[in-house]
């Protein structure tokens, strides 16, 4: 098939054939010529955005609730700029987005023009890969090599820059173009002598624990997990990136580990002879104090990417695979054999952190609200079905400690990064790409405040997300730590919400949302329920809660797991010390 | 920390020097020298680059070099496995009383004298770094203008070539 066109028409013609259907940007100068056959397109719908992070990050939120490629476009200059937040987001979190930004006109490269940026320079350190496309020949085999780096392998963010002239210029459009990528092999199938190896320390171990992260999501491999973990009876810690890969409820589940994490889970780690890490990449708020990390334990390591593996811990057995494949052959190898280890001490002492330290929170005695509660409630109400969205902060952890997690994606939020503002945009996009789900953003009133004009976005373009601002009046995470380790000194995180400025419920109601406010324990479910039958249009809950509630347990920074605390002052004891 | 020679064939690109140099700086690596060029094939790029790291760390920024979409082929060359070699040009002070002392040495290191003024002379050396740093040495005391060295540039011994598989996996995908 070879058709004579512009440049632009090449590059909507690629994003059809690639299966694009939503597409979140902003026009402009450069990226013009795009949006005319944009415009005409009956196969991709694009999302008129109020600011390109907001782009970038409902493209993420996107790709996460589908599993698909989430697509961002944005003009030269600062639209670009403004994509490298999510950018960098998707980058550090694995995400497959593919952001597509117009440049100037080739000739005018390199001489400062208007709104002229290095966006392929600039993104360099923070894409899987980048192109800056000047022939318009090459647009759509770009296009497919794009959506292919982005989603195979590690997944993660590919820009493709594309010079005005570029897109005006008439070219032949031919499909399919083929790929030329031959520096790109990822390696999906795992060694199997590796695979026996690990089988081998899986049944001469005593206490280990399955180390669950993103990764094991991202392969679709939520499924076989349960069944290794079922079949060996190796207790399951989940990640904040796996939240949901492991079901809450299954008795094997040992929690969250890390900065905040539970005692079960940190304890397990700390405790354990084998780890078997499976698509982590055992990031410093998971294992604290490197030094100190699992002293006793032995290291299995499973990532498709080979530069995770020994990257922060030396794996004594490395396996570079996809999860999905790692874990089927895990099973096939497990069950051909005739030895299994015996757990029955490990399961009496992890059993015994579960009962002694559990999840929990004190109430405020003037009748205030926890926010805790807010998630044991929305976590009920909602339930297991919906899309969890966080920001960044106090309650992005409450809302991974808090709330009970069955499914497998559906706590979608920024972890590598941190980028406060996530939430709503991210929300935006989850519920584009699950339109049958309930989506509820949980957010901040701090990073609220950064991206909330998305909120013109979801009005008009119907995208009934539901957001509840866990709303202390403070930058809650950033006061914490000043509680903490700063003398109470609260330097510049009182945002004085208190004030209502802004009011949260006007707000949502100047955007042509349902604003509503939650001020006490007794109201939460009926507020709740309310924003549940509202679904036609976004909803803003005001959850104001009091500013003193702190994330525990917390695990200081640089310290070691060990010296976890479960409160002010208040540490565990391992009870181990027998061997 | 010990030297390294990493042979690291790319995709002859516009932009992939400046992948592959950043990474080195954002992951904290040094380069201690770098040397690109064409190879046998047109499509393909080498370049050679020289770092002082301890192993672990080596073998973590391989891996990062690797995950290069435009990075094709990664080989360590050992010194004693491989030829190694700079290119060195030397503007020494000469005068017609000295001229015959620089081009003894010259001669002695076997190098080349490539343009002569009437007091000066312009050396061309090739040779290990040691060597060079030796010819350096001596040449110090006659005074020396102007000095200007490539990077290192290697290639390993024996009939094994480290193209040959890079060029398959080019072709197959052409």
């Amino acid at each position: 098939m070879t058709e004579r066109m512009t440049g632009a028409q090449a590059l909507v013609r690629a994003l059809e054939h690639v299966g694009v259907d939503t597409v979140f940007g902003i026009p402009g100068g450069a990226i013009l010529p795009a949006y005319d056959p944009l415009y005409d397109s009956t196969k991709v719908r694009h999302v008129l955005v109020r600011h390109e992070q907001g782009a970038g990050h409902a493209a993420e939120g996107y790709a996460q609730a589908t599993g698909k490629v989430g697509v961002c476009m944005a003009t030269s200059g600062p639209g670009a700029t403004n994509l490298v937040t999510p950018i960098a987001d998707a980058y550090m979190d694995s995400v497959p987005i593919v952001a597509i930004t117009g440049q100037v006109a080739s000739g005018a490269i390199g001489t400062d023009a208007f709104q002229e940026a290095d966006i392929s320079g600039i993104t360099m350190p923070i894409t899987k890969h980048n192109f800056l496309v000047t022939d318009p020949l090459d647009i759509p085999r770009t296009i497919v090599e794009a959506f292919h780096i982005a989603s195979t392998g590690r997944p993660g963010p590919v820009l493709v820059d594309i010079s005005k002239d570029a897109l005006q210029a008439d070219t032949t459009f031919s499909w399919p173009p083929v790929m030329h990528l031959p520096g790109y092999r990822p390696v999906t199938r795992p060694h199997s002598k590796q695979i026996r190896e690990a089988a081998k320390l899986i049944a001469e171990s005593r206490r280990p624990v399955l180390y669950v992260g993103g990764g094991v999501h991202k392969a679709g491999a939520s499924a076989e997990l349960i069944r290794l973990a079922e079949l060996t009876n190796i207790p399951v810690v989940t990640t904040l990136m796996a939240r949901g890969t492991f079901p809450d409820s299954h008795p094997q589940h040992m929690g969250m580990p890390g900065m905040h994490g539970s005692v079960s889970a940190v304890g397990a780690l700390q405790q354990a002879d084998l780890l078997i890490g499976l698509g982590v990449r055992f990031d410093d708020r998971v294992t604290g104090q490197l030094s100190t990390f699992a002293p006793y334990a032995k290291i299995v390591h499973a990532d498709i990417d080979p530069a995770e593996i020994s990257k922060n811990r030396h794996a004594d057995v490395p396996i570079v695979g996809d999860c999905k494949e790692v874990i089927a052959d895990l099973i096939a190898t497990v069950e051909a054999s005739d030895r299994q280890g015996d757990y029955t001490d490990w399961w009496t002492l992890l059993n015994g952190y579960k009962q002694t330290y559990p999840l929990g929170y004190d109430e405020f005695e003037d009748g205030s609200l926890a926010p805790q509660y807010v998630m044991q409630r929305l976590s009920a109400i909602a339930g297991p079905d919906a899309y969890y969205v966080a920001g960044v902060g106090q309650h992005q952890m409450w809302a991974a400690q808090f709330i009970g997690y069955e499914n497998p994606g559906t706590f979608i939020n920024s972890g590598g990064l941190g980028t406060m503002g996530f939430a709503v945009p991210a929300a935006m996009g989850a519920k584009m790409g699950r339109p049958d789900a309930t989506v509820w953003a949980i957010d901040g009133d701090g990073c609220f405040q950064m991206t909330n004009q998305e909120l013109a976005t979801c009005a008009l373009e119907g995208v009934p997300i539901k957001i509840a601002v866990i709303n202390n009046g403070n930058l809650g995470m950033v006061r914490q730590w000043q509680t903490l380790f700063y003398e109470q000194r609260y330097s510049n995180t009182d945002l004085q919400t208190a004030r209502r400025i802004p009011d949260f419920v006007k707000l949502a109601e100047a955007y042509g949302c349902v604003g509503l406010r939650c001020e006490r324990p007794e109201d939460v479910d009926a507020t709740i329920m309310k924003a549940m039958e509202i679904t036609d249009v976004p909803v803003v809950v005001d959850f104001v809660v009091h500013q003193d509630a702190m994330v525990w347990p917390m695990v200081a920074a640089g310290t070691s797991n060990d010296d976890i605390k479960i409160a002010r002052d208040m540490a565990p004891t391992w009870e181990s010390e027998d061997e | 920390m010990s030297r390294h020679t990493l042979s690291v064939l790319v995709e002859n690109r516009p932009g992939v020097l400046a992948r592959v140099s950043s990474l080195f700086s954002r992951r904290g690596f040094n380069i201690d020298s770098l040397a690109v060029g064409p190879t046998e094939h047109d499509d393909i790029s080498r370049m050679t680059i020289v770092v002082s790291v301890e192993k672990l760390p080596l073998e973590q920024v391989t891996k990062q070099l690797n995950k290069l979409v435009n990075v094709l082929k990664i080989v360590e060359l050992d010194s004693a496995q491989s030829v190694q070699r700079e290119l060195m040009l030397i503007k020494v002070k000469a005068d017609a009383d000295s001229r015959s002392h620089v081009l003894e040495l010259v001669q002695l290191f076997r190098a080349r004298c490539v343009d002569v003024a009437s007091d000066a002379v312009t050396i061309e050396v090739t040779g290990t770094p040691d060597k060079l740093e030796a010819f350096v040495k001596v040449l110090e005391p006659f005074g020396i203008k102007e000095l200007v060295q490539s990077g290192m540039v290697a290639i390993g011994r024996g009939a094994r070539s480290i193209t040959d598989r890079s060029l398959r996996a080019l072709d197959r995908t052409a």
